[in-house]
């Protein structure tokens, strides 16, 4: 197992927090310090998806594109073409919502290292409401051949997460959020593309998590653990590929699986998983995350509760999904 | 290529790469016709005269970059690859069967010598764009150019307005389109379609420099070119007026083979009809 040190005020009352993107907008202009291929374009959304860093240090390496993110995506391939490593970035709803099939033929068929960043994916974006609330990204973004698919945890992985794609030579999607998540990593904790991490070892059942639900299951395996249930919590910030042997190992020990993800499970990192288990480890599954409806206007702190996405809905699930499967448990 | 065939042996290579496409689409037994032949002669300029680039390298770093926007006209690039030394002619009979490197709609990685993949149309100025703006903004690489060739009925996509704002914004002098006005698409005429007219006006409010031409005129196109790469405050485009099926008399206007193939027979019809040019693409009287 990876040994993964957790931040030591993950769960305080004064916990850090600090929206995901920013932790990009920091890792893009660190890649940019080490690499000059790396260029930057944006659709009129330069400081909400936190480019705006890159484009400060880089002015000369930062493309305006305006509102047009089907030709964003295209020209980002064409500049592959020309041996850069393009970022494009905007609302996860237009990029990839809008522009997918440039992005499938221009840069996936076309296979060119262009870095596709999403913000404000899932319902916490909040009261903009539904039309801008990405939940489809990881259906259709895993879907494509080629694709690398990352969903990072907390800020700190998320500059990681960047600076991992940007050498990665592959066509890559990154889905950042918009609020403030609670930073439950460290500097130190190892994020490598691909690799699924062990955050608390249990054997009751496996809580596996993606981007900002991750720090939810560490709150619901706490509130378990007081009801003397032992959950394990699997944080997977690489959706594609998916580290199958960090999750079977995992699910062969406890038994029992919940996905957590802020995305449509249909499609999404639940059903990613879904179909891993089902091959080769048929297992007892509960998936959470937005069950065939859109969202809808609101706090980001009202839309998770009403959505069923804190620690506390979840750890709920968790313990009656436990009970309810008493008699698969694998006994240790 | 650096222009050492004279206009007639121009005008042979483009009859060559008709031939050509006749053959592989017999072969493939599906396809498109019209487009294909109509850009032969556009196609025996591009990579006769026009276009540096070395086929036994096609990676070299100082070549002339060329992105074909609608994809489904690429028999015709593959036939000008194939003449110009990319692979041999044997090979353009492997169109769209399995296994093939020339496939239905291009893909890069396929085959060397191919700059982007493309199918779904109106993403190919903006590759080309954004290979472009490269050259113009981060490579300081003044004297390479990037080719793109678009179909008439794309420019219904939205995303091709896209790209030509941002070309315009950009100034992007390097980049030169050349747009193939044929006037048909699927199901009929351009104009009863979706209209594109005035299609001149379109491109220079946009902010670029449009040149207008005979598509079938090899020395007109090669001068297009040669005036696009002059203006260097400007993107250019090239509307060549083209007749769909241009060169075989029984496809020519005819919206209805735009996506069909000839079956053999027809096929055998219209390799004759061509060899009646006698190497000649205008009839008489045709062209500027």
């Amino acid at each position: 197992m990876i040994y993964y040190p957790l931040h030591p005020d993950a769960f305080g009352d004064d916990v850090q927090q600090e929206p995901i993107r920013a932790g990009f907008g920091r890792g893009l202009k660190v890649a940019g310090e080490t690499n000059d291929k790396i260029v930057a374009l944006c659709a009129d959304l330069t400081e909400s998806t936190q480019m705006h860093i890159f484009k400060q240090a880089f002015p000369g390496r930062f493309i305006q594109t305006g509102i047009a993110e089907q030709n964003l995506a295209a020209v980002a391939s064409g500049l592959a073409r020309a041996g850069k490593i393009p970022f494009a970035s905007s609302y996860a709803a237009f990029n990839p919502g809008r522009n997918w099939e440039q992005i499938k033929t221009t840069v996936a068929i076309n296979n060119q290292p262009v870095k596709i960043v999403g913000s404000h994916a899932g319902v916490s974006v909040g009261p903009d409401g539904a039309t801008h609330q990405m939940l489809e990204d990881i259906a259709i973004m895993r879907v494509l051949p080629n694709m690398v698919v990352i969903a990072p945890g907390d800020s700190v992985e998320a500059e990681k997460a960047t600076r991992a794609i940007a050498e990665n030579g592959k066509p890559s999607y990154i889905r950042l959020a918009r609020e403030k998540t609670p930073i439950f990593s460290v500097e130190e904790s190892p994020f490598e593309i691909g690799q699924a991490y062990v955050l608390r070892e249990g054997y009751d059942i496996s809580l596996i998590g993606t981007g900002t639900m991750t720090y939810q299951l560490l709150v619901a395996a706490n509130i378990l653990a007081e009801q003397g249930i032992r959950a394990e919590v699997v944080h997977v910030p690489t959706i594609k590929p998916l580290d199958e042997q960090t999750i079977l190992d995992s699910v062969r020990k406890t038994g029992r699986v919940l996905t957590a993800e802020e995305a449509q499970v249909a499609g999404g990192f639940g059903s990613a998983v879904a179909e891993l288990l089902s091959e080769q480890l048929p297992t007892p599954l509960k998936r959470i995350g937005m069950l065939d409806r859109y969202g809808e206007s609101g706090t980001p702190s009202e839309l998770l509760e009403y959505f069923g996405l804190t620690g506390a809905r979840i750890a709920e699930k968790a313990a009656e999904f436990v009970h309810n499967t008493s008699q698969y448990h694998r006994d240790y | 290529m650096g222009g050492q065939l004279t206009i007639t042996q121009l005008q042979q290579k483009a009859n060559d790469i008709r031939e050509d496409i006749i053959r592989m689409l017999e072969a493939a037994g599906s396809g498109h016709s019209a487009g294909p032949l109509g850009l032969a002669d556009i196609f025996s300029a591009l990579y006769f005269n026009i276009m540096n680039f070395d086929p036994k390298n096609p990676e070299w770093e100082d070549r002339d970059v060329f992105f074909l926007s609608n994809g489904h006209t690429i028999p015709v690039q593959y036939a000008a690859m194939a003449e110009a030394g990319f692979f041999d002619k044997e090979e353009l009979l492997t169109l769209r069967k399995l296994g093939s490197r020339l496939q239905g709609h291009p893909e890069r990685e396929r085959l060397p010598g191919l700059e982007n993949t493309s199918g779904p149309l109106g993403s190919g100025l903006s590759q080309a764009a954004g290979y472009a703006y490269s050259l113009q903004y981060l490579d300081n690489s003044k004297h390479r150019f990037v080719y793109v060739v678009m179909g008439d009925g794309e420019l219904d996509e939205g995303n091709v307005w896209e790209a030509a704002m941002f070309a315009g914004k950009y100034k992007l002098s390097q980049l030169i389109a050349v747009i193939d006005r044929n006037n048909i698409q699927i199901d009929g005429s351009t104009e009863d379609i979706m209209p594109l007219e005035d299609l001149r006006g379109k491109w220079e409010s946009f902010g670029w420099h449009v040149l207008e031409i005979d598509g079938h005129n090899i020395e007109s196109v090669i001068d297009a070119a040669s005036m696009a790469r002059a203006i260097t405050n400007r993107p250019s485009v090239i509307i060549a007026h083209t007749i769909p099926g241009k060169g075989v008399d029984f496809m020519e206007y005819d919206y209805k083979w735009h996506g069909v193939a000839p079956n053999s027979e027809q096929a055998k019809a219209a390799l004759t009809k061509l060899r009646t040019l006698d190497g000649k693409i205008s009839f008489e009287g045709e062209g500027v």
